[in-house]
Order: structure tokens, then C-alpha cells, then sequence
């Protein structure tokens, strides 16, 4: 968990390759991207705020590759290091998001009325559905680099507009602190709570300092909405319920989103936006709409099948384990989500979530009736 | 004594910022030849009042937390050493591991030699407390001649599995594993690995560096007890020890496997002679006489191990100061460790238990891993003596419980 080490005076004492991380064996967009050359170049930079390269890649070299997905490899530390430190994280956004160029212009769209369908998923099939995001809140640096200070004003800031709200929205904040363990073990297997962070692309990354100082949740009576402060975002924003009506789900997102927005606006901190990159996040990968929109969904004949992770990749899907990030499907359920996060709008990303699925659906059904699903295979999105 | 030691107390930001043409970019702070860059690694942290940025040790207990008020944070907080360490990288470590079950944790850790100096206003009262009330001005005595052991050539192996004795060295002239940069680590390794190549005779050994090891190799060093753990104990990442793992880490041993050298863990050099049975005698001098033979080569290419005569040999963990030294056994004490009295016999003699995995390990099948208790305000051969004399007594102890007899005429007077 290395963090404030990174700022080390005397490392400008060693020359650019004896400084330069050792990624011979490493898989992730970071270590493809960065060479000797750009290293040597950016090394002496930093943000105002104190943020170095050391800082960005620091987990990229302490986790050199995932078996379930691949990983990024770099994070930010505040809003500048997308700027400061354009040469390592334009190719790598690049990378990542499918050839976004550095003059591209990314479309939010969270009217959900837009959205065609979505309220008939097979419930036999999915389980429950699910949207998140993520907000950063200008002025604070992010979760690897802010001080516990800065922590503090962030969950001060969340709270104060989070207990505001009313309606189906009306809720109540836990501090992470406060918890008991066995509140803490139910919201955990409710999956409404985020993990105590043992997963090392977090922990190697600084987002674990001071844990469980300044973090929280929210959720609103019913527990369909859900908002975490200062885990790996300053606020991660989630819609969920059992069930296969992701338009209801995308809705009420919408519409919290949008509700929330406005109040830390009359705060004077809106969140960090920027016409480009859209909303701006510690992950690299989450930059745009930092939207994830996704179900568990039961297909233990589908996922055994050859054409499986192809047909996922036609239809810009991903899949990920039950627990989350980086951990593996059981029982045949896994969780199907969108691949995209930048260069499309939420709209777009949780339409292709809702067609994907229920076509998946479908072919589950048919493998289940000894039928061939070549026919239903899918064309590029 | 280190010649460079500076408080030094950063009351605004240094460097320079480069203009940029683009009015909406932000302005980017490009290092020159003046050194340290900034005052503490996150600037925007002393925009928020002391009150604010002072962490919650509510439930925390380390010797850290028992010390560091909020007046006395409020004091340091804008400080940071030559290289740039800072109160929080100090203290992030006793932060995040709110307390150990089985042992009391210092909570903090040094980042190079000038943070005991810079920091002493906190880390004197943690050496003090840690160390048996060690003042200010007391001196430390350093003795490294194994004739001066008396005894310890027969503890009973039929009890005592294994002995061992190691220490720990910092070089003088880089930083510390928290917070040393990959290219000071990869100038250690070069450095160790230059010095421990002309050792000779029953010294005569190899270099295995980390990132070349093949897991079965490694698998079978960890199992012998000889390397050191792919780091997962929280008490070690918390503090940034876990960083470019493996990068410049490796084990040195000599063919017999008595003598063993590890490089960049929780401190630059650790230093190990081990072997089967009870024989400590012939374990220390192996130890004396190879820890001398290194001294003597790093000393030829002009890097001495950080030491001073207060606080003795300089290391990461305050408390490995002093002697840096920890000799201990293997020892099976099914009866004894479930005697009401084995806690306090054990504090009377000085000694320490453990699991025989390591420092934060449980114990296994009655086998226990007993040790000196103290490293600093006593030599080398005054803690190795208390190994010797209170594992022999242990041992006594546990053929008389063996034997359904009492021990109570044989408790210890404390040491």
C-alpha cells in the first residue's frame, strides 16, 4: 500500500533507468503504454497539489496482470493529473476506450426516457439489475492522494446534501465507522456495501488509508438507492433492486443523479466535468459516463459455451464474478454489465445492456433445449 | 553519526512552476536543481487545519497512538526530512493497523536516518516506551564477541527444534524501505550483492535474486524458513515496504544454509544464522563472525551501516533499534504455554513469544517461536545470554509439568 512514498526527493539523483519500473511481466494498459523515454520525460512533473507519476502507476507495477480482466494500471490522484500527465494517460485512455482521441467530445445523456424497453428481462433468468456511477467533487484531490482533512470535508459535504433528499429518496447515512459488524456483514451480503479493501488494485493505489475514516453509506428506505462516499470515488451512486426491470432501475438513477447534482451545485461544488472526458474519476476506465449498468443473470449453459466471450465482445458486454471486480462466477451466475464507459452516453450504454441480456436470455433458453444458437449470433456494435 | 541531519521546516512550497501557453491548463510544477520539492506530499493538506487532518486513533492501540496528541501532530505536520518524509508517511502504518492481537505494535516507521532526529519530539517517547523507558541521553552499548557467551551449547534438542539469531542493517547514505525510490532499492542490492560475493570458506555462498526465482524454489526456501514472505502482513504494505515487489529483493545463503542474508525487506540487510537443534553457542558465533566479516566490506566501499551511540544500529522499526537483534528458538512447550503463569514467566525472563510463522503468526502444535524481548540498552551478547539461560529454564519447566510436578519453586526473579 504504498502511497506518500512516492515522493522521494532523491530519486532525481538516479538516472531515468536505474528509476524505471521493471515490466517485463506485466499485463495492463499502464505497462504497455509507458516506456523508458515517456518515464524519463514525466518524471520530474507534478500536479499542484503534489502528485507524481510515481503516484499514477504505482499500482500498475504492484499488480502486473488480473486472470479475470485487464486492468488499467495507473489512477489519478486529482483532476490535473489527466492534464500534468496526458502523455502516459492519452494512450492509455486511448487503449482502453477503444481509439478515443485525445479531440474527441463525449455526450452525457441521462434523460431515461430515452431508453427503449428494459422493463421485461426474464426475472427466471436475472436475478436483479443494477446502475452505477461515479461523481468526483471539485476542489477535493481523489481518493489515492487525499488527506484524511480533505476526506473528511467530502463526507461532511455528502451527508449534508445526501439527507436532503426526500420522496423515494429519502434515506439515512451510516459512517462506516459508526457500523456495527453485523450491519456491516448485511449490507455486505445485500450487496448494498462496498468491501473493506483487501483487493490489491485498490490497496496499492493509497484508497485504503486511514479505512474506515470518512467512509460511509447512504441508502434511501427501500435500499433500491444507494450512495458509498470516499471508497474508490467520492461518491459512487447506485439504482438496484431484485429483478429484471432495469428501466425502472435506470429511472430512479436518473433521477436521484440528477437531484443530487443540483444540490452539491448550490454547495458550489459541482463535479468534475469536462467536455472530453465527461465526468472525471480516479480510474481511468470509468472516465465518460463512469456508468456501469448490469444484472446477475443465470446462464450456466451459455457461459460453458465456445462463442460465449465472442458473443459478449459483439455485444459490448462484460462479464465479472457475483463479489464484484476481481472475483470469479458461481453457480453459473454471473454478472453481465456494459464494456463501454467513454465516447458513448449512459442512454446508448444502458441500451446495450437491456437488448444484450435479453437476447443472452434467449439463447440460454434455447442451449437449454438442446438447440443451436449460431443463428442468433450477433453482428459488431 | 550521520553528518547531515537537518530540521528542516517548509512553511511554503518550493519549486517552479513553468508557464503554459493554454490559459485552462493547469500550471505544472517542473522540478529544477533545488531539492526537496514540496513540503509535504499532499499539498492541499495544510489548507485544512490541524484539528482536521488529525487522524482518529479512537480505537486504536499502538505505541504511536498512545503518544501522538493532536497538539503534538499540530507541531510536526509541516516538517518532512531532506528526502521528503513526512509526519503522515511516519505514522500511516500505526493508522491502518489499529492494533495486533498478538503483539503490541510500534505503529510507526523511519523513512531514512534523519527521521529520527527530525521526528524525535514523537518517536523518543515510542522509543521509550517500547524500550523499557530508554531516555534521551542514554547510551547504547554494542557487543559482538561471542566468547563473552557463556553456556548455551545444550539446550535438549529432544525440545529446542532449531535456533536462530538475526539482526538487521541499514546502509548509510540511502532511504529506508518505506520510502526508498527503485533505483536507491536496485543500488542496495548492487551494493550487497558485490560485498557478499567475496565472503569465503564456510561463508562461501550464492545470490538468489527475487524476480528470478522460480516458485518452486521459492516455495522450498519459505518452507525451510529461510526467505522471507511475499508481503501480505498488513503491519508491512501499510507502511509502502510491499512496493515493486519483487524488484531488488533477493536471499543470499551460503551452501550449508547456516547463513543467510536477505536484501531489501523490511530493512535494507537482514542478517540470519540459523540451524537444527538447541546448539545457540555455535549459531551466535557464526553470526559474530559473518556480521563482522560484512561490516568490514561495506565499510571498504565507503557505505558504513547507519548507527549512532544513542539509538545503536539505526533500522525501519523503531523497535529494532539498538541491537536490531531478535535470537530465538523453536521451542515445543505443549504444557507450559497452557500454564497460567507462561505469560508472566515469560516477561520475567524478558522473552517473547510467537507463531513459528513470523511476527504476526498463532502458535502451532505446541511449538513456539521464544525470543529475546529487548534490542536496544543491552548488547548483543547480554540478549543472546537471556535466550540461552531462559529457554534452558523453559524447557526444565516443561519436563516437570511433563511429569504432573510443579514449577512454582523454579519461577524467575525479574531480569
Amino acid at each position: 500500500m504504498p502511497f506518500g512514498n512516492t515522493h522521494n526527493n532523491f530519486k532525481l539523483n538516479y538516472k531515468v533507468e536505474d528509476e524505471y519500473p521493471d515490466l517485463s511481466k506485466h499485463n495492463n494498459h499502464m505497462a504497455k503504454v509507458l516506456t523508458k523515454e515517456m518515464y524519463g520525460k514525466i518524471r520530474d512533473r507534478q500536479t499542484p497539489s503534489g502528485y507524481t507519476v510515481d503516484d499514477v502507476i504505482q499500482t500498475g507495477i504492484d499488480n502486473p496482470g488480473h486472470p479475470f480482466i485487464m486492468t488499467v494500471g495507473c489512477v489519478a490522484g486529482d483532476e490535473e493529473s489527466y492534464e500534468v500527465f496526458k502523455e502516459l494517460l492519452d494512450p492509455v485512455i486511448s487503449d482502453r476506450h477503444n481509439g478515443y482521441k485525445p479531440t474527441d467530445k463525449h455526450k452525457t445523456d441521462l434523460n431515461f426516457e430515452n431508453l427503449k424497453g428494459g422493463d421485461d428481462l426474464d426475472p427466471n433468468y436475472v436475478l436483479s439489475s443494477r446502475v452505477r456511477t461515479g461523481r468526483s467533487i471539485k476542489g477535493f484531490t481523489l481518493p489515492p492522494h487525499n488527506s484524511r482533512g480533505e476526506r473528511r470535508a467530502i463526507e461532511k459535504l455528502s451527508v449534508e446534501a445526501l439527507t436532503s433528499l426526500d420522496g423515494e429518496f429519502k434515506g439515512k447515512y451510516y459512517p462506516l465507522k459508526s457500523m456495527t459488524d453485523a450491519e456491516q456483514e448485511q449490507l455486505i451480503n445485500d450487496h448494498f456495501l462496498f468491501d473493506k479493501p483487501v483487493s490489491p488494485l485498490l490497496t496499492c493505489a493509497g484508497m485504503a488509508r486511514d479505512w474506515p475514516d470518512g467512509r460511509g453509506i447512504m441508502h434511501n428506505d427501500n435500499k433500491t438507492f444507494l450512495v458509498w462516499v470516499n471508497e474508490e470515488d467520492h461518491l459512487r451512486v447506485i439504482s438496484m433492486q431484485q429483478g429484471g426491470n432495469m428501466r425502472e432501475v435506470f429511472k430512479r438513477f436518473c433521477v436521484g443523479l440528477q437531484k443530487i447534482e443540483e444540490i452539491f451545485k448550490k454547495h458550489n461544488h459541482g463535479f468534475m466535468w469536462n467536455e472530453h472526458l465527461g465526468y472525471i474519476l480516479t480510474c481511468p476506465s470509468n472516465l465518460g459516463t463512469g456508468l456501469r449498468g448490469g444484472v446477475h443473470v443465470k446462464l450456466p449453459k451459455l457461459s460453458t459455451h465456445a462463442k460465449f466471450d465472442e458473443i459478449l465482445t459483439r455485444l459490448r458486454l462484460q462479464k465479472r464474478g457475483t463479489g464484484g471486480v476481481d472475483t470469479a462466477s458461481v453457480g453459473g451466475v454471473f454478472d453481465i454489465s456494459n464494456a463501454d464507459r467513454l465516447g458513448s452516453s449512459e442512454v446508448a450504454q444502458v441500451q446495450l445492456v437491456v437488448d444484450g441480456v435479453k437476447l443472452m436470455v434467449e439463447m440460454e433458453k434455447k442451449l437449454e433445449k438442446g438447440e443451436a444458437i449460431d443463428s442468433m449470433i450477433p453482428a459488431q456494435k | 553519526m550521520s553528518d547531515n541531519i537537518e530540521n528542516i521546516e517548509l512553511l511554503g512550497t518550493i519549486g517552479i512552476f513553468v508557464s503554459t501557453p493554454d490559459s485552462n491548463s493547469p500550471q505544472i510544477r517542473q522540478q529544477g536543481s533545488a531539492m526537496p520539492f514540496g513540503n509535504t506530499h499532499n499539498k492541499a493538506k495544510m489548507n485544512y487545519d490541524s484539528d482536521q487532518e488529525y487522524p482518529d486513533l479512537s480505537k486504536h492501540n499502538n505505541h504511536m497512538a498512545k503518544i501522538l496528541t493532536p497538539a503534538m501532530y499540530e507541531r510536526l505536520r509541516s516538517k518532512e526530512t531532506p528526502s521528503g518524509f513526512t509526519l503522515d508517511d511516519i505514522i500511516q502504518t500505526g493508522i491502518d493497523n489499529p492494533g495486533h492481537p498478538f503483539i503490541m505494535t510500534v505503529g510507526c516507521v523511519a523513512g531514512d536516518e534523519e527521521t529520527y532526529e527530525v521526528f524525535k519530539e514523537l518517536l523518543d517517547p515510542v522509543i521509550e516506551d517500547r524500550h523499557g523507558g530508554y531516555k534521551p541521553s542514554d547510551k547504547h552499548k554494542t557487543d559482538i564477541d561471542p566468547a563473552n557467551l557463556k553456556g548455551g551449547d545444550d539446550l535438549d534438542p529432544d525440545y529446542v527444534l532449531s535456533s536462530r539469531v538475526r539482526t538487521g542493517r541499514s546502509v548509510r547514505g540511502f532511504c529506508l524501505p518505506p520510502h526508498c525510490s527503485r533505483g536507491e532499492r536496485r543500488a542496495v542490492e548492487k551494493l550487497s550483492i558485490e560485498a557478499l560475493a567475496s565472503l569465503t570458506g564456510d561463508l562461501n555462498g550464492k545470490y538468489y535474486a527475487l524476480k528470478n526465482m522460480t516458485d518452486a524454489e521459492q516455495q522450498q526456501l519459505i518452507d525451510d524458513h529461510f526467505l522471507f514472505d511475499k508481503p501480505v502482513s498488513p503491519l508491512l504494505l501499510a507502511s509502502g515496504m510491499g512496493r515493486d515487489w519483487p524488484d531488488a529483493r533477493g536471499i543470499w545463503h551460503n551452501d550449508n544454509k547456516t547463513f543467510l542474508v536477505w536484501v531489501n525487506e523490511e530493512d535494507h540487510l537482514r542478517v540470519i544464522s540459523m540451524q537444527k537443534g538447541g546448539n545457540m553457542k555455535e549459531v551466535f558465533n557464526r553470526f559474530c563472525t559473518g556480521l563482522t566479516k560484512i561490516e568490514t566490506l561495506f565499510k571498504e566501499r565507503n557505505h558504513a551501516f547507519m548507527w549512532n551511540e544513542h539509538l545503536g544500529y539505526v533500522l525501519t522499526c523503531p523497535s529494532n533499534l539498538g541491537t536490531g537483534l531478535r535470537a530465538g528458538v523453536h521451542v515445543k512447550l505443549p504444557n507450559m504455554s497452557k500454564n497460567a503463569k507462561f505469560e508472566d514467566v515469560l516477561k520475567k525472563l524478558r522473552l517473547q513469544k510467537r507463531g513459528t510463522g513470523g511476527v504476526d503468526t498463532a502458535a502451532v502444535g505446541g511449538v513456539f517461536d521464544i525470543s529475546n524481548a529487548d534490542r536496544l540498552g543491552f548488547s548483543e551478547v547480554e540478549l543472546v545470554q537471556m535466550v540461552v539461560d531462559g529457554v534452558k529454564l523453559l524447557v526444565d519447566m516443561e519436563k516437570k509439568l511433563e511429569k504432573g510436578q510443579s514449577i512454582d519453586d523454579i519461577m524467575p526473579a525479574q531480569k
